[in-house]
């Protein structure tokens, strides 16, 4: 495995902000991407659609 | 295929939805490959020991940082000047891409000036200025809220994304020259265009799976951004018909 | 008297009213001033130290405060529509509100400045100093603070998204300022550069403020 040093701590707290921002970054994607299209096929089975009527698989 | 030709939501769209895999692809293997350079086979440096690997992450991040606003600004004029329709959505969608990898930068930064300087935060050039650029994101973030109307808020936006693109150079610079009236602080100079190939190569390697991860997630915004923007215009329709 | 003199006149006139700023403006400056002292201790030689530092954002944050209402005002009452209607060019009629804001708000605040350094204890090549580049430097203030003004026009909680935005746009100002005004207690640091760069940046905000501005104002109002 490998030698962190005596400021390992530092380097593993780096690390794991990254893993956790990034991660965070695409969660919130993720989730509002599902969000949305939750919404839009709940509008769709109301009957509301724009003058486009095909349903993209986004 | 033209920039024009993406003018049109569905299409691009449709563009994203095969293109966004391939780029989630890429940016995953170049993340694997990065790390594992980073990690295991780049050497420690003699004066940092291994508490340079998290330039790895702070360089990228930083790079990434005034990246996105650069492509920010260029959407800006895209609003403003060509009124490109996906430029405000291609806008709005950076902005809290950008913040997040300012903020990463700043937070690794300090975790590396911790050990390295012996505080977590100095008031030096670069360090003030990518703090100003992170209140600025801050503010498009805001300002992006506030207004209610999209398209409006997209030219409000605009106008201050561009402000900023100014403000930048001089928040670096003016920083810079404040720095001599006051006492120099011993600041480690590292990195430059002499860093061994054995450090440099990772950190490119990184810097390319950030740039991959960017554009993977800002077309994802992108599309997502779309999708809020329809379902805005059913309500209002839905609300105008009721 | 031309549109843009009428102009001037109305706005340095509503401004010096009761609720118009321009009292209001000095006497937060006074508070911020006094207030610096309770935070930080009665240690004159810190204030001493200070002293421009606490003079400059007690000034910033002065000039800050009427800023949100210099457009919104006219839009609620229907003169912003006037003047974006008239033939004055918009970029002007900004540049003249700009002025009234700067001479009744900005100007006060470089006159209380030295009576308030009183208080921090300065000498009077200090005191000078301060005076000087507040002078040079709140035109910019006031440059840059009606971006931010412009685009609070029709947002609520205006005056909040007014800081945020103007803020970060002004800390070249500050720096500058402070530090041409922190060369008369520090060594034998010479006044002129950080005062000229101060200077050019008065310049550029009194070209980018108004026509950053202006669009502003006509995208908003569209």
């Amino acid at each position: 495995m490998m030698e962190l040093g005596p400021y390992a701590g530092f380097i593993v707290a780096a690390y794991s902000a990254a893993l956790v921002v990034i991660g965070a970054l695409i969660g919130w994607i993720v989730v509002d991407h599902r969000a949305q299209r939750r919404t839009l096929a709940d509008l769709e089975a109301r009957g509301i659609t724009r003058r486009s009527s095909t349903v993209e698989a986004a | 295929m033209a920039l024009i030709d993406l003018a049109n939501p569905t299409r691009f769209l449709n563009l994203v939805a095969r293109v966004l895999p391939l780029l989630a692809g890429a940016a995953a293997i170049a993340f694997a490959v990065g790390l594992y350079q980073a990690l295991l086979v780049a050497p420690n440096d003699y004066q940092q020991g291994a508490t340079v690997k998290i330039m790895f992450i702070h360089v990228p991040s930083a790079w990434l940082a005034m990246f996105c606003w650069g492509a920010m600004t260029i959407a800006a004029l895209g609003t403003l000047v060509w009124r490109h329709p996906l430029a405000d959505v291609a806008a709005k969608a950076a902005a809290p891409l950008g913040a997040a990898f300012t903020f990463l930068c700043l937070l690794t930064g300090s975790l590396w000036g911790r050990p390295m300087w012996g505080a977590y935060w100095v008031w030096d050039g670069r360090l003030t200025s990518v703090l100003v650029l992170f209140l600025m994101y801050l503010g498009v973030i805001a300002l992006w809220r506030v207004v209610e109307d999209p398209s409006r808020a997209a030219r409000a936006v605009a106008i201050l994304t561009l402000v900023g693109a100014i403000n930048l150079p001089i928040i670096k610079f003016s920083v810079d020259w404040w720095a001599t009236l006051h006492q120099p602080a011993s600041v480690l100079r590292l990195g430059g265009p002499t860093i061994h190939p054995s450090i440099l190569v990772p950190l490119l390697v990184m810097a390319l799976a950030f740039v991959l991860l960017f554009l993977t997630l800002h077309l994802a915004a992108m599309r997502n951004e779309i999708l809020r923007r329809r379902v805005r215009t059913l309500r209002l329709l839905q609300a105008r018909g009721a | 008297m031309n549109a843009l003199g009428a102009l001037l006149v109305r706005d340095m006139r509503i401004a010096v009213r009761l609720g118009g700023g321009a009292p209001i403006g000095v006497l937060f400056f006074l508070i911020v001033v006094t207030l610096v002292p309770f935070a930080v201790g009665p240690d004159l030689a810190l204030l001493r130290r200070i002293g421009p530092a606490i003079l400059w954002l007690g000034a910033l944050l002065a000039s800050l405060l009427a800023l949100d209402r210099l457009f919104a005002a006219d839009h609620e009452d229907g003169s912003l529509d006037l003047i974006l209607m008239s033939r004055v060019p918009l970029e002007l009629a900004v540049a003249v509100k700009a002025l009234a804001h700067w001479l009744t708000t900005g100007l006060p605040l470089v006159i209380a400045a030295p009576v308030l350094a009183l208080f921090l204890d300065l000498d009077p090549a200090a005191i000078g100093a301060v005076a000087l580049t507040l002078l040079a430097g709140t035109p910019a203030l006031t440059f840059i603070g009606v971006i931010g003004a412009a685009f609070a026009v029709t947002v609520r909680r205006g005056g909040l998204i007014l800081a945020v935005l103007v803020l970060p746009l002004t800390i070249p100002v500050l720096i500058f300022g402070v530090a041409a005004a922190n060369t008369a207690i520090v060594g034998p640091v010479p006044f002129g550069p950080p005062f000229t760069i101060l200077c050019a940046l008065t310049l550029m905000s009194l070209v980018i403020g108004p026509f950053a501005a202006a669009a502003a104002l006509r995208h908003g109002m569209e």
